[in-house]
């Protein structure tokens, strides 16, 4: 094969994977925003993305509309937010702590309800056609992009300017970055926090709903392998920045495509190095934004981790 | 996804135990009279309905629950840690487990060796052709050569495909990895010269989302069959259907999951080395410590025919596998790898254990093992 046509090759599997497998980690990494803006951290959003991406199928599978399956799966991870919320209100509870148990309860309850739907195929959810100009069948493939993936460019938008435009987005900075401010204000800062997990649980849950629905589209124990994890480490990467999540997402699907898009080219020597590329990448990211001070300024002052 | 390694499992029988043990003056007689039954215990790296490997196991594992007096104890998605040595000892110790099969290549050293030292009365057989005559005398492996039901899968696709590229998603290089691999490229050569398989790895044995990108990248890079040895085939064989190429199954049957392009695929009948050790323990005879098979012995099959399969290529099928039943051999020599060097230097037979070390892909395999 020419070089050429390799770097082409390698550059558009790149732009496909970054829009495919970027999505689940936008819209985790979306909520755990909105979460962590309220000065809490909720690690279990992998379990939401399982047990999310569990409902999503087993209701496309019985109904036929895999739209009612992205809705449930919202749902799902609103209750799971809901026991985060509720639980870490609780006086002298560790969030941490209770992620990492709620991570195991969604993971566990997803796999026990999901047990009758690994063989049957459930409507997808389509994608749009926006290559059809091209001539290029990868290009065109590449261009097959998920109504999901511009819900979460739309909702980043919208999170970003109401952050920093409206009243429900200063409350929830301010409770973020100091409880007695907030307090002062007559703001009830465990119910902002509440709301704040709620929603961001369910964000994580349509997150899932995009594994079983889309890509790679179908249900089965080892569906995730561990994006809502690495979701987590790109909101401390996109420093609490709805927009910079976008760009995080964008690059660790377009590492992820890296491993797969080289060996089709040839280049297979050390295709375990490229697919670690992703985790390497995340490595790097946190012992470069622990170095810096911009990245301390821009944490939630109330976070548990850096109080 | 190591990190749910707490298991109900383990969780629900270490708290039997403790109940067991203190109801133990009562539970004599009944315990007595369960030993005469037959337990045995599996274990599985994954879920036992991934349309693949662990169902494969799970499959005949149901087979061998219709046989009288005896039980079996299974767990699924046990790591290939210390957590697989874990369940196999609990099987032992609570539910008497007499025969321990460890279906996941990675559960053979050291867990399964130090078991077998360790409970000298219970017969450890591992899914991979690994036993060497230094190894305990209680442990032991059986194995498929699943490669040949590759070779018919190359030899139909070989006439079902236009380009004659066959792309191939491959979890780990492992020998029997690579024997499925070369083998596809062998009966896709025995009938079109010109046929190659490009191979991805994706290193691991499940990664749904990698093996979409590796599967969708084989297209892009103009294979039109695509194969896999990875644990579950669903998404390869999901995403070969939805990129309109045709497609070849793996472990278990696929043929629903791609009604327009699933040509054939090659499968496993554990059941009959399953059942032979059930009537041999009942039997009290030791079981043999390898058990090999393949098409001469009816332990492997190929999945019908589905719609991507043309006439020519059914029939072509059909003949290879009339000659695998009389032990034609697949690797007849000399062959070289994809470097150029000669590693096959003659004619194997299908079981020749000089085919068991293969570490390298043939000419015509486009990939690297490294």
């Amino acid at each position: 094969m020419m070089p050429e046509a390799a770097l082409q090759t390698v550059l558009i599997a790149m732009l496909g994977g970054a829009i495919r497998v970027s999505t689940p980690y936008l819209f985790v990494a979306l909520g755990e925003t909105i979460t962590e803006k309220s000065g809490r951290i909720n690690l279990g959003l992998e379990g939401n993305l399982v047990l999310g991406a569990m409902v999503a199928y087993a209701l496309s599978f019985h109904t036929g509309l895999p739209w009612l399956g992205v809705a449930g799966a919202f749902a799902a991870g609103l209750v799971l937010g809901l026991l985060h919320g509720t639980i870490c209100s609780l006086p002298k509870v560790n969030d941490i702590a209770v992620g990492i148990a709620l991570m195991s309860f969604g993971i566990g309850i997803a796999f026990f309800f999901g047990k009758p739907y690994i063989q049957p195929q459930a409507p997808r959810l389509e994608g749009l056609a926006l290559g059809e100009w091209s001539s290029n069948p990868a290009l065109r493939q590449a261009l097959q992009i998920n109504p999901l993936f511009f819900l979460g460019l739309v909702i980043a938008v919208a999170l970003w300017w109401a952050l920093a435009n409206t009243r429900p987005g200063l409350i929830l900075r301010m409770t973020g970055d100091s409880e007695p401010s907030a307090r002062a204000m007559g703001v009830n800062p465990v119910r902002v926090r509440i709301l704040a997990t709620v929603l961001g649980g369910g964000l994580a849950g349509i997150g899932g709903s995009f594994l079983s629905l889309s890509y790679p589209g179908s249900w089965n124990e080892g569906l995730s392998s561990g994006q809502g994890l690495m979701a987590v480490a790109l909101v401390i990467f996109a420093r609490w920045n709805p927009l910079r999540c976008v760009w995080a997402a964008l690059l660790f699907g377009a590492a992820g495509a890296l491993g797969p898009a080289l060996q089709s080219v040839g280049i297979s020597q050390g295709y375990y190095f490229f697919n670690a590329a992703p985790y390497i990448l995340t490595l790097f990211i946190m012992v470069a934004s622990a170095r810096s001070g911009v990245a301390a300024h821009a944490a939630p002052g109330e976070l548990s981790i850096v109080k | 996804m190591t990190l749910h390694t707490l298991n109900r499992r383990t969780l629900l029988k270490t708290g039997a135990a403790g109940i067991g043990a203190a109801m133990l003056p009562f539970g004599l007689p009944r315990l007595a009279a369960a030993q005469e039954a037959l337990t045995i215990g599996v274990v599985y790296v994954g879920a036992k309905d991934d349309f693949g490997w662990n169902q494969a196991h799970a499959v005949a594992m149901e087979i061998l629950k219709a046989t009288p007096n005896v039980t079996v104890v299974e767990e699924e998605n046990v790591p290939e840690t210390d957590a697989c040595a874990k369940s196999m000892e609990s099987m032992i110790n609570i539910d008497g487990a007499k025969l321990i099969l460890g279906t996941s290549f990675g559960y053979y050293t050291p867990f399964m060796l130090d078991l077998a030292a360790k409970y000298p009365d219970v017969a450890f057989r591992h899914a991979a052709p690994l036993w060497k005559d230094s190894d305990p005398a209680n442990a032991g492996s059986y194995f498929c050569y699943l490669n040949q039901a590759h070779y018919v899968d190359g030899v139909a696709a070989g006439l079902s495909s236009a380009s004659g590229k066959i792309g191939f998603v491959a979890a780990k290089p492992i020998p029997s990895v690579l024997s499925n691999i070369n083998s596809v490229l062998l009966g896709a050569r025995s009938v079109r010269p010109d046929a190659t398989v490009q191979v991805i790895f994706t290193g691991d044995w499940s990664m749904p989302v990698r093996e979409a990108e590796a599967a969708n990248a084989l297209v892009d890079a103009g294979c039109d069959v695509l194969t896999c040895h990875v644990d579950g085939p669903k998404v390869v064989i999901e995403t070969a259907e939805a990129r309109g190429v045709k497609s070849c199954g793996h472990n278990a049957s696929q043929a629903p999951l791609a009604p327009k392009g699933f040509i054939t695929g090659a499968e496993y009948k554990w059941e009959t080395i399953y059942t032979m050790y059930a009537d041999m323990l009942a039997k009290g005879e030791a079981l043999p410590n390898v058990v090999v098979g393949g098409y001469h012995n009816d332990m492997v099959r190929n999945t019908a025919y589905g719609a991507g399969a043309t006439p020519e290529a059914i029939a072509a099928a059909d003949a290879a596998i009339a000659g695998l039943k009389e032990g034609k051999p697949i690797y007849v020599g000399p062959l070289k790898d994809n470097a150029g060097n000669v590693v096959i230097d003659k004619t194997y037979d299908n079981y020749d254990p000089y085919l068991d070390g293969m570490n390298y892909l043939l000419e015509g395999v486009i990939g690297s093992i490294t």
